[in-house]
């Protein structure tokens, strides 16, 4: 029986070994240093909130495991030696492989900033940076004021969860406004006024300097480039994150910023695969970043892996791209591509509507002279993924998705629609006379 | 792994919860429920229906002023911080006393009203004498236990109906919802029955919205010969609860669900979704709990099915002259009408059931049709082993009393608030059963956009592990949906819809994950 090794128990990993499971009888072993059992990552933020117990963001019972035969195991690999087809455990005990997934996910960036290892200073990405959060930011007395450095996803996830126990928060952000090298301006600046909204404290085009300690090695301050200091007590460095693959160094599998993959999911190393955050594709695909450290990704990845694992050589051809995320109470999803000012080219140009008194906007891009529907982003209204994803691939026109908007919204019953405001902004901007169609169920469900 | 399990210290908590105004909001409430208090140690208030009124107000402002306190200044959204760090919500101290609380009020209530101050062949005394003003007003009868415990209900459900809509006022789908729950309690279970019970004296107290089998007792021959002493208008309503069983709720059902029932127009639903929405969170989600649960609540099914079968069947008579509807031709219809039922499922939407669900459907079916055949063709008196008087008490006191009440309410902060509906309410599981076999509704999920993250699980308060079907991209098509759309609200990834949509396409039990290749999808479902 063969002998597949995962290392890694987040999304990419836990995937690939149930659908290895699905598809054969091999042995699977996974080995995470983190945690027992696997849990959602992006739900870690509930926990400190108190939404959910940590038992609850673990997808699957613990029965789940054993049932289907997939063994686990806690530790952390030190060493790869491709050669005797052995792993090295905490320089200790030794496991053979067959093939080996390396699905090892992100670390925390850290760039380098005078103070940055002192005690009550973490970023936020596993579950010992959760159990750690609870030490140095329980409640507002013992953390009077947090900074957070970093104007991304985890930066404004962590700004949510210390405002849920009324900590103060000092949010730097080295960009003009929150999030625009990713979002079009006027959602970036929607989001900028909501942060406010919710008395965080943001300071954009502001950069850290350095993080000054008390007597016990203990943060006690930061420094600005603005030159100014800023009393806390905890500081929260998130400006992304990158793979984690620095105990692969002189393993000999060809390593850039994360691992060298080809289209399938294989490294340089025969029966050695890398999937999720650490894999590094060498060639580029559509207009996808070569590291791509999201949910989604990570599980396409596992299912991909799986079926080449099984026998079945499969290239990785995600879809069309997708995302969503929670900006504190506004939800934001995006089908296809929409760039931000600074990353969009001359022929992409953008539709953009905004609620007069609600924080609820979208922006659809699409091309300048083709009118080809590229994208779109919505925040504060859902939409549905079925309809975006056959509209992209049958290259629907910008006039096709305003005129059917109805059929794609996904918003709760009886949820205020905008579909035909959203028609008459479109109509008045660009001098068409577009009428918006009804919701069909039968476009909506028998064309898909 | 909470920060109460892990911390020895008393920080690492949300900061305190309660500002000025809601200790005053507090007092207020507490204030109310005293005089209660009082009048059950028959302290004698001078102007009753001043005191009663007092006393009601005080309640239903307190807990309006609080919640006003601890939503309005927040901006809408989603409301969950520190659900599971408050000893209220997590089954801690607070939770214990307040599931104790209620259990000992259910258990007075049912088994003790005379604790309450009803006196047998008297004036009332206690609590009940402070309601008599109102009830006389309404109906003109003096108060009895079960108007006391109607009215708290009813200021319950509109009290907390409003906490909820503050806290929900993001969702119009919530507040629709529950405007529509408080105003069938106050209409249909509060206050039409008492008008109706003074304009007609024989009409015994009907809540028209309440269906058989969750009234068990509407077919009880008391019951009956008051309808059809009342006249045109009690035959109405004797031919209105027939048909909304076999008619009314089977076309709502099929068209909108059992969220038409169990969480728009239900009492026990109304109070679950009011007063029971800090509990949600408690209910078992595991898988286990999930087969406890099939086998309890279809067996309750069983139980109210041979009891009101037994029960009618022993004041019909023989004659045919004198009456079309006879022992045997009601035997016969009841078998005629389980045998069709049974034939259809089994026939056309068999594929659809589990095993052990198969199982159970077969034995059952085969038990009851065993019992009635063996009494049809033995003529014994007592039909199904038992005196029919035998299984209607019996069901009234372990399903009506226990179950529904005790168990089903006072447990709330130990189970959940939605216990009675989930393991024990024959009417959530014949609604459901249509529900998941022939209706329209169901839990779209959008595409791949689900993140695991466990908030639809967690805040189902009927206990289905909705993140299960949501992150395989599933639609979730389950019986014991009361469609309450919280899943839908706590989504961060607005992944889930509820909605009423063609049949086909309905149930996909493949993982139609999007954002991937389409070839691999397929290889993905192979089998």
């Amino acid at each position: 029986m063969e002998n597949i090794v995962i290392i890694g128990n987040g999304v990419a990993g836990v995937t690939a070994a149930r659908h290895i499971r699905k598809n054969s009888n091999k042995r699977i072993i996974i080995i995470s240093s983190e945690t027992d059992h696997f849990f959602s990552r992006t739900a870690l933020m509930y926990v400190y909130m108190g939404h959910m117990k940590f038992e609850h963001i673990k997808p699957y019972e613990d029965w789940f495991w054993e049932k289907n035969r997939i063994e686990l195991l806690r530790g952390y690999v030190s060493h790869v030696d491709h050669k005797k087809k052995e792993l090295l455990i905490e320089d200790a005990r030794v496991i053979k492989y067959d093939k080996l997934i390396l699905a090892t996910g992100s670390k925390p960036n850290k760039f380098g900033w005078p103070g940055q290892d002192l005690h009550g200073v973490q970023g936020l990405y596993s579950k010992q940076d959760l159990d750690l959060l609870e030490i140095n930011a329980p409640n507002n007395r013992i953390c009077k004021r947090a900074v957070i450095v970093g104007g991304g996803l985890i930066g404004i996830e962590l700004a949510e969860m210390l405002r849920s126990r009324a900590i103060p928060v000092t949010f730097l952000v080295r960009e003009s406004s929150f999030w625009n090298a990713v979002l079009p301006d006027g959602e970036s600046e929607m989001i900028n006024e909501h942060i406010l909204e919710h008395h965080i404290d943001l300071r954009l085009n502001t950069n850290l300097n350095e993080i000054l300690a008390d007597e016990n090695g203990r943060v006690k301050a930061v420094i600005t480039d603005k030159g100014e200091t800023i009393a806390c007590q905890m500081v929260g460095l998130t400006p992304g994150v990158s793979p984690n693959v620095s105990f692969l160094n002189d393993s000999g599998i060809e390593l850039g910023r994360g691992i060298k993959v080809n289209r399938f999911l294989e490294t340089n190393i025969k029966d050695i695969y890398a999937i999720g955050d650490c894999a590094e594709q060498q060639e580029p695909i559509g207009n996808r970043r070569p590291i791509e450290a999201v949910w989604y990704t990570g599980r396409m990845m596992g299912e991909t892996v799986a079926q080449t694992i099984c026998g079945n050589r499969t290239e990785y051809k995600p879809g069309h791209w997708f995302n969503s995320a929670k900006f504190l109470d506004i939800e934001y999803q995006t089908y296809g591509w929409v760039f931000s000012a600074i990353g969009k080219n001359e022929s992409e140009k953008h539709f953009h509507w905004r609620h007069t008194s609600e924080k609820i906007c979208l922006t659809i891009a699409f091309h300048k002279e083709t009118r080809k529907f590229l994208g779109i982003n919505t925040f504060g209204i859902r939409m549905r993924h079925e309809i975006f994803d056959q509209w992209l691939s049958e290259e629907r026109s910008v006039d096709h998705v305003i005129k059917y908007l109805k059929d794609a919204n996904f918003d709760p019953e009886f949820y205020s629609k905008y579909e035909n405001e959203i028609a008459e902004k479109f109509n008045a901007d660009f001098g068409t006379d577009i009428k918006p169609e009804k919701k069909n169920w039968k476009r909506i469900f028998i064309n898909t | 792994m909470s920060t109460i399990d892990k911390s020895m210290s008393l920080s690492g908590q949300p900061p305190a919860t309660l500002n000025g105004s809601q200790k005053i909001a507090v007092l207020l409430g507490f204030t109310g429920l005293f005089i209660m208090l009082l009048a059950g140690f028959n302290t004698s208030f001078p102007n009753k229906a001043l005191w009663l009124g007092i006393s009601l107000t005080a309640i239903f402002v307190g807990v309006y002023w609080f919640a006003k306190e601890a939503y309005s200044r927040k901006l809408k959204g989603i409301k969950n911080d520190g659900v599971w760090f408050k000893s209220i919500s997590s089954k801690g101290l607070w939770g214990w006393l307040t599931g104790i609380g209620l259990t000992g009020f259910y258990i007075v209530l049912y088994f003790f009203p005379e604790y309450l101050g009803l006196v047998k062949n008297g004036p009332n005394t206690g609590i009940i004498a402070l309601f008599d003003p109102l009830s006389k007003f309404l109906s003109g009868n003096p108060a009895s236990q079960w108007f006391v415990y109607g009215t708290l209900y009813t200021v319950a459900i509109l009290a907390f109906g409003v906490k909820f809509i503050w806290k929900y006022r993001h969702n119009r789908y919530e507040i629709i919802r529950t405007i529509s729950v408080m105003f069938f309690q106050t209409a249909f279970a509060f206050i039409i029955p008492e008008i109706m019970a003074r304009l007609n004296g024989n009409i015994p107290y009907y809540d028209l919205k309440n269906i058989w089998p969750l009234n068990y007792y509407n077919f009880e021959k008391y019951r009956i010969n008051a309808f059809i002493e009342s006249g045109d208008i009690g035959l109405a309503m004797l031919i209105f609860g027939v048909l909304s069983i076999f008619v009314i709720s089977p076309i709502l059902t099929y068209i909108y669900g059992k969220r038409w029932y169990c969480s728009w127009v239900c009492g026990c639903g109304g109070l679950a979704e009011t007063a029971g929405d800090a509990f949600r969170q408690l209910s078992d989600k595991s898988l286990s709990a999930w087969k406890v649960e099939r086998w309890v609540v279809h067996s309750v099914v069983v139980f109210v099915t041979l009891m009101t079968t037994a029960v009618i069947y022993s004041y019909l008579g023989n004659d045919t002259s004198k009456y079309w509807l006879t022992k045997n031709t009601f035997l016969i219809g009841v078998a005629l009408l389980l045998t069709t039922v049974f034939v259809i499922v089994m026939v056309f939407k068999r594929e659809q059931f589990q095993k052990d669900a198969r199982y159970g459907a077969i034995g059952y079916f085969v038990i009851i049709m065993a019992l009635i055949g063996f009494h049809y063709w033995s003529g014994d008196s007592n039909i199904f082993l038992f005196k029919s008087e035998t299984l209607r008490k019996s069901y009234g006191f372990l399903i009506g009393s226990i179950f529904s009440g005790v168990i089903g309410t006072g447990f709330y902060p130990i189970f959940g608030n939605r216990v009675w509906c989930r393991f024990g309410c024959p009417m959530a599981a014949i609604l459901g059963f249509q529900q998941r076999l022939f209706s329209k509704f169901r839990i779209t999920t959008n595409g791949g956009q689900c993140i695991s993250c466990g908030n639809c699980s967690t805040y189902c308060e009927m206990g289905i592990d909705v993140r299960a079907y949501a992150q395989k991209g599933e639609n979730i098509v389950r019986s014991s949906c009361v469609g309450c759309g919280i899943c839908s609200a706590v989504c961060p990834r607005g992944v889930l819809k509820l909605e009423n949509g063609p049949l086909k396409g309905r149930i996909d039990s493949n993982e139609v994950l999007l954002g991937n290749d389409v070839d691999l999808m397929t290889l993905v479902n192979q089998k």
